[in-house]
């Protein structure tokens, strides 16, 4: 009952702002190719899904493999960026020597916006799936990595202390101390992370690829299918919340432990 | 052969940041035999819990030497369990994981470790809690919890750095009943640090009465009476007495410092 009414009060403002939209379009105020409809553009993106009667073009029935080009890049960048961020990361907080020789050098790199290197990208890469992989990388990979930094540097020490004590060699301090201490603040490295990763090759996609949401969007926008790039959004905005919902669902089962009020686990 | 030898120890922390260096320990030496349950009674900030943790291998003493069952202490070890002020407790571990750590350190399988960690966690009664996150814990439970971690590495030194002090009185006396039982089972070896006179003189077979700052021993005091402790009887409060009175004297003597 409760959880009902609760998905109707979330529902509440975008139903308004749609109903407002529909009718606002259809008031003939504009000219309907400049803000198409909702129900246009959800008829637009159904045909882009299910290809019933071709208003998307040669779009139709197209939808799945769009998305999983899109992300198929986010997945092999953002994997790349959680190992390599999470490790460097975690060296970096736990070595002096580590952090002396490598951070100048990121710390430097890190203001550098990573769409800048889209010509760099392309010149290395080439046209294809690489500089986007390489892009996502870039965006998600810088804040993975200063989560992770802070998580190791703000471990409690009486906890290094305690396992030493225990015996532990510096191999097993990483894993079965600094790691599980650094995870939460790895985490929210991971949730910044997927939100970068998303936007970056959405860009990728609208200047150094030719397949993916993001060139659709902006292949439609050059035929002035706006109708189109507005489904395209809402495609992008749909798998980032799915992915960072995913993310979420993974981050409350490796941090069940930080709830100090779960009742799942009573008796032995 | 003595289990636990200090030899002219002095510990100075280097203050770079106030440009001071602080005397915390100023050539204490002390040998503990085996099977002793040897008490640290002192004020607070007289270095008792740098003289354990120097003893845990925590930090390294800037003169003299540690040496434990004959060998120099460089550094921890699980030879030497150590309960901490606070209980330290690995937080995203349920209380039988964080009891079995040192088991898990030894690559033992899970079926293993929950074994092993059963006898300990119904030693410090928490049959029950097995599967309860130190977050779930009261302050006291998480000590106990803290205890038996060190009690599974059957260590041959245990070192307490005032494990009851946050207890109600209730659980304080169960808890040092329990102690006693345990280390006249387990034959080991026991440093204590309180700053509870009552406390030492239940708990010790000897006291180390410690001055303020800088921390020496001030008086070993042997402590022959029987157990369980009568804490009403003339030779406790004899002892208690002469315990109380070493420690007015430290006071008057710091004032007039302060004074002077
Ligand atoms: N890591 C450190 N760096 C600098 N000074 C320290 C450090 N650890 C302890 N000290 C100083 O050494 C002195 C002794 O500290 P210690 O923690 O051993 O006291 P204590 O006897 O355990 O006190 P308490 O009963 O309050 O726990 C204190 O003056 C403290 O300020
Ligand atoms: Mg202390």
């Amino acid at each position: 009952m409760t959880a009902l009414s609760k998905s109707w009060e979330r529902a509440v403002v975008p139903l308004f702002i749609l109903a407002t939209w529909e009718v606002f379009s259809r008031s003939g105020f504009l000219p309907a190719a400049l803000l198409p409809a909702p129900s246009v553009v959800l008829h637009t993106w159904g045909d882009w899904i299910f290809g019933f009667d071709e208003t998307s073009q040669g779009n139709t029935g197209r939808w799945l493999a769009d998305a999983l080009s899109s992300a198929t890049r986010v997945a092999a960048g953002y994997g790349i960026a959680v190992v390599s961020g999470v490790a460097l990361g975690i060296a970096i907080g736990w070595w002096r020597w580590v952090e002396r020789t490598v951070e100048p050098t990121l710390q430097m790199l890190r203001p550098v916006p990573p769409v800048s290197w889209i010509p760099l990208a392309i010149i290395w890469f080439g046209i294809a799936n690489k500089p986007a992989i390489f892009l996502v990388f870039l965006g998600a990979f810088f804040p993975i990595l200063m989560n992770t930094i802070h998580g190791v540097k703000t471990a409690d020490r009486n906890l290094i202390r305690a396992a030493s004590m225990m015996g532990a060699t510096e191999q097993q301090l990483l894993r079965h101390v600094v790691f599980p201490a650094a995870l939460p603040s790895i985490f929210a490295g991971l949730r910044i992370g997927i939100g970068a990763a998303w936007m970056l090759t959405v860009t990728a996609e609208m200047v150094a690829v030719k397949s993916g949401l993001g060139y659709v969007l902006w292949d439609s926008y050059y035929f002035l299918r706006y109708d189109l790039v507005l489904a395209a959004m809402a495609s992008i905005g749909l798998l980032g919340y799915a992915t960072d919902a995913l993310i979420k669902v993974l981050m409350s089962a490796a941090l069940h432990w930080q709830h100090g009020s779960t009742l799942q686990s009573r008796e032995g | 052969m003595a289990s636990i030898e200090l030899r002219n120890i002095t510990k100075i922390f280097r203050d770079a940041k106030r440009k001071r260096d602080l005397l915390a320990i100023d050539d204490v030496s002390l040998s503990v035999e085996k099977n002793e349950f040897l008490c640290l009674l002192g004020s607070s900030g007289c270095g008792k819990s740098t003289l354990l943790n120097m003893i845990a291998g925590f930090e390294k003493p800037t003169e003299g030497s540690v040496t434990v069952g004959g060998k120099a202490v460089d550094g921890p070890g699980a030879d030497r369990g150590m309960v901490f002020q606070q209980a330290n407790l690995m937080p995203w571990l349920p209380v039988w994981e964080n009891v079995a750590f040192h088991l898990r350190l030894k690559g033992w399988r899970k079926a293993d470790r929950r074994d092993a960690a059963q006898d300990y966690i119904d030693m410090v009664g928490l049959r029950g809690f097995e599967n309860h996150f130190p977050a779930e814990l009261s302050g006291g439970m998480s000590q106990r919890v803290g205890i038996a971690r060190a009690l599974l590495l059957n260590p041959q030194v245990i070192l307490m750095d005032e494990p009851f002090a946050a207890l109600d009185a209730q659980t304080k006396m169960d808890m040092q009943e329990e102690l006693v039982a345990i280390w006249q089972k387990q034959r080991c070896t026991v440093v204590f640090v309180t700053h509870s006179v009552d406390e030492a003189l239940v708990l010790g077979t000897r006291v180390a009465v410690m001055t303020s700052r800088p921390g020496r021993i001030r008086e070993l005091i042997a402590l022959d009476l029987p157990r369980p402790r009568d804490t009403t009887g003339p030779r406790f409060n004899d002892h208690k007495r002469h315990i109380l009175n070493l420690i007015r004297e430290e006071g008057l003597q710091q004032r007039q410092v302060a004074v002077a």
